[in-house]
């Protein structure tokens, strides 16, 4: 009696625990991403990509298809190397689609949006994307209004 | 000043030797585990007592925790504007640092403190020395099921203390203070991420677990066989306990989250 | 070895004993034997590693130098494996009974029975039911040692010693702190464990009365050796000025009143001069 009592009572809290362990990886995480592994990359140059880090969602009118999985400095281009991680299940945006760095709300995080295009082929792995627009930098942007002003 | 420097030496003598002895202890400790599978009737009763007892203390400061979190954290971004947020700042310091730390200090004052009565008063009940005589090695008696209960018992246990905080935080920012549930959620799962935030935590209340217990089932195995040898070394293992996860917590930030 | 042989070897032999604590010397050459069957007292005054020697002889501790023998096996040198199979061999009784205070008394004499074998569970209640009833508690088997009284739990832990039938047991001061009812009963039993099992037997004691009654023989140590060895008689004799002392208890003689150090009077002068300054 008392070995069952103390068999049953072990076995819930390991469940519990192990339960809790799945909750945390499916409605407090982003495990569901890792989950669909099917994903393909493309690569996008950007003159400055602002705050964008890896992670960073990659959407298509406002819908999540990917994320960021890789920032690094091409130091050929002079440009930053942004690589997209897509779903596979999105595998028909255009090749002239365009790729703009944007910010969700006033504090929120910087994301990719993706414009598709018109062209008849689509993009596949490793492909580049042309198309892109750096991120807006406030400095500049001020600058740029300043001088406006003063050549006036 | 040479007095001061003479102390200072002979301190750091003295806590070298506990740290030889210790790992010394360890290391036999280790070589015992495969007593945890031969012996499992014995590491059932160490998780009940180590694990399943614990629960309680765990599961009720988690949720108070989560609810804390999820009222500051809204009056915080409230001002921002920003209050969707809250689900993410609820989850992150949850399963990144609360979680695991809280549950390791609260498991070193429940759980640490009674291993190591316990195990002393077997030593000053001469009931180690018992064992020995009657040819029962207390490594694997003993020692091994309590070590394996504390380090597997302590994941699970911060597990079960973040899952019940992103709970409380639910309850006070969507049920009390209004956030929409489904930003709350969509937030979190948004910036948490399985392998830096969940793993890592998991990673650190292993680590904790490991420490711990070790601090524990030593301080007991070592106490000076008298009561106030075992009040002495139960305190010291709350005191130690705590240093060593909030020291080791730091490191493992800096390793891990970079 | 044939059965004769075997009952002439001596069980324990001690030789040339040297064992240190820190610098405190406590044995000094010490060497000693104990015949099969017997039961021999180790008697000196407390604070002379008494104990310490059980835990020599049991493998618990290890010499600096010199030899022990149990068994004719060199317990130092045994493996953990051949040392733990010479434990199964040999029981102890700890001063304070040492019983697992998470089992109550049933479980505390079945546990070596249950730890080193296999037996069904039907027999394991009929041996600890033997067992208990040797001791006279058969009817207190579901206390919790917390329960028991300082004679009782010695009593348990003779039940427990006992269990796995071993050829020598060793003995912890048996006597000490109990009352003269208790103690008439741990003689007793220590009396007839002896003679009904055969036992070899090694008493560790100041209580010079009690061990008397029962010994075959007497080693009187003190100041790390053997001050005094033989049968009963010869030692009661008054073998030396020391063994006189001790057995009659008198407090000053060879071992003096006073802890050593200087003269009181010096003490004294010293504290006038000091108070001058």
């Amino acid at each position: 009696m008392k070995l069952r009592y103390l068999e049953v009572s072990v076995g819930l809290f390991v469940l519990l625990g192990i339960a809790a362990l799945f909750y945390l990886a499916i409605q407090v995480s982003n495990i569901a991403e890792y989950r669909d592994r099917d994903t393909y990359e493309v690569i996008a140059y950007f003159d400055h990509i602002g705050g964008l880090k890896v992670r960073a969602p990659v959407t298509v009118s406002g819908v999540r298809i990917g994320r960021v999985s890789r920032i690094a400095y091409d130091p050929e281009r002079f440009q930053a190397r942004v690589t997209l991680a897509i779903q596979s299940g999105t595998d028909f945006l255009p090749a002239d689609t365009q790729a703009s760095i944007f910010t969700a709300g006033l504090l929120g995080e910087q994301y990719i949006a993706l414009e598709p295009g018109g062209d008849f082929e689509s993009l596949a792995q490793g492909d580049e994307i042309l198309f892109t627009q750096s991120a807006l930098v406030l400095e500049n942007m001020i600058g740029r209004v300043l001088t406006n002003f003063s050549s006036d | 000043m040479i007095e001061f420097l003479a102390n200072l030496g002979r301190s750091g003598l003295h806590w070298l030797s506990v740290l030889g002895r210790a790992s010394m202890f360890l290391f036999r400790v280790l070589r015992a585990q495969d007593a945890v599978v031969r012996r499992y009737r014995l590491t059932l009763a160490e998780l009940y007592s180590v694990g399943v007892r614990s629960l309680l203390i765990i599961a009720v400061s988690g949720l108070f925790v989560g609810m804390v979190l999820g009222y500051q954290g809204y009056i915080t971004l409230v001002k921002f504007g920003a209050a969707e947020a809250l689900g993410g700042a609820v989850a992150l310091s949850l399963v990144r640092e609360l979680g695991p730390v809280v549950t390791a200090l609260l498991f070193a004052g429940r759980a640490g403190s009674a291993l190591t009565a316990e195990i002393g008063l077997m030593k000053t009940t001469e009931q180690l020395s018992a064992m020995e005589m009657m040819a029962v090695d207390p490594y694997r008696r003993v020692f091994a099921p309590r070590f394996f209960a504390g380090f597997l018992s302590m994941p699970l246990l911060a597990a079960i203390f973040s899952a019940v905080g992103v709970m409380g935080g639910y309850i006070v920012g969507v049920g009390l203070l209004g956030v929409d549930s489904g930003s709350y959620f969509s937030q979190m799962q948004a910036v948490t991420d399985w392998r830096e935030d969940v793993v890592s935590g998991v990673i650190k209340s292993i680590v904790f677990g490991f420490v711990v217990t070790w601090i524990a089932i030593f301080q007991g195995f070592d106490a000076e066989p008298t009561s106030e040898g075992i009040s002495r070394a139960t305190t010291q293992t709350v005191v130690i306990s705590a240093l060593a996860v909030l020291g080791l917590d730091f490191i493992l930030t800096g390793l891990m989250f970079t | 070895m044939n059965d004769e042989r075997v009952a002439d070897t001596p069980h324990v032999v001690v030789e040339d004993l040297v064992f240190r604590r820190g610098r405190k010397v406590i044995f000094d050459g010490l060497s000693l034997t104990v015949p099969r069957g017997r039961v021999t007292t180790v008697m000196g005054p407390s604070g002379t590693g008494k104990t310490t020697l059980l835990r020599l002889i049991g493998g618990q501790l290890r010499p600096d130098s010199g030899r022990i023998w149990v068994d004719g096996e060199e317990v130092a040198r045994l493996s953990t494996r051949r040392l733990y199979a010479l434990r199964k061999r040999m029981g102890m009784l700890f001063q304070t009974g040492a019983l697992l205070t998470d089992m109550n008394v049933f479980e505390n004499v079945a546990f070596p029975l249950r730890e080193h074998t296999d037996l069904p569970e039907e027999l394991i209640r009929n041996l600890v039911l033997m067992k208990l009833e040797a001791v006279g508690l058969r009817a207190a088997r579901d206390l919790s040692p917390a329960q028991l009284s300082g004679g009782m739990a010695r009593r348990v832990a003779l039940a427990r010693a006992i269990a796995l039938d071993p050829d020598m047991i060793l003995y912890d001061e048996p006597f000490a702190g109990l009352d003269p009812i208790t103690m008439g009963q741990i003689v007793t039993l220590i009396q007839r464990t002896n003679r009904t099992l055969g036992l070899t037997s090694v008493l560790v004691t100041h209580d010079v009365v009690e061990a008397m009654d029962i010994s075959d023989q007497v080693v009187l140590i003190a100041e790390g050796r053997v001050m005094d060895a033989g049968t009963v008689e010869h030692v009661r004799a008054g073998a030396s000025a020391w063994s006189e002392q001790f057995l009659g208890g008198r407090p000053d003689g060879p071992v003096p009143f006073h802890y050593p150090g200087d003269s009181y009077r010096d003490d004294l002068m010293r504290g006038r001069e000091s108070g001058n300054d």
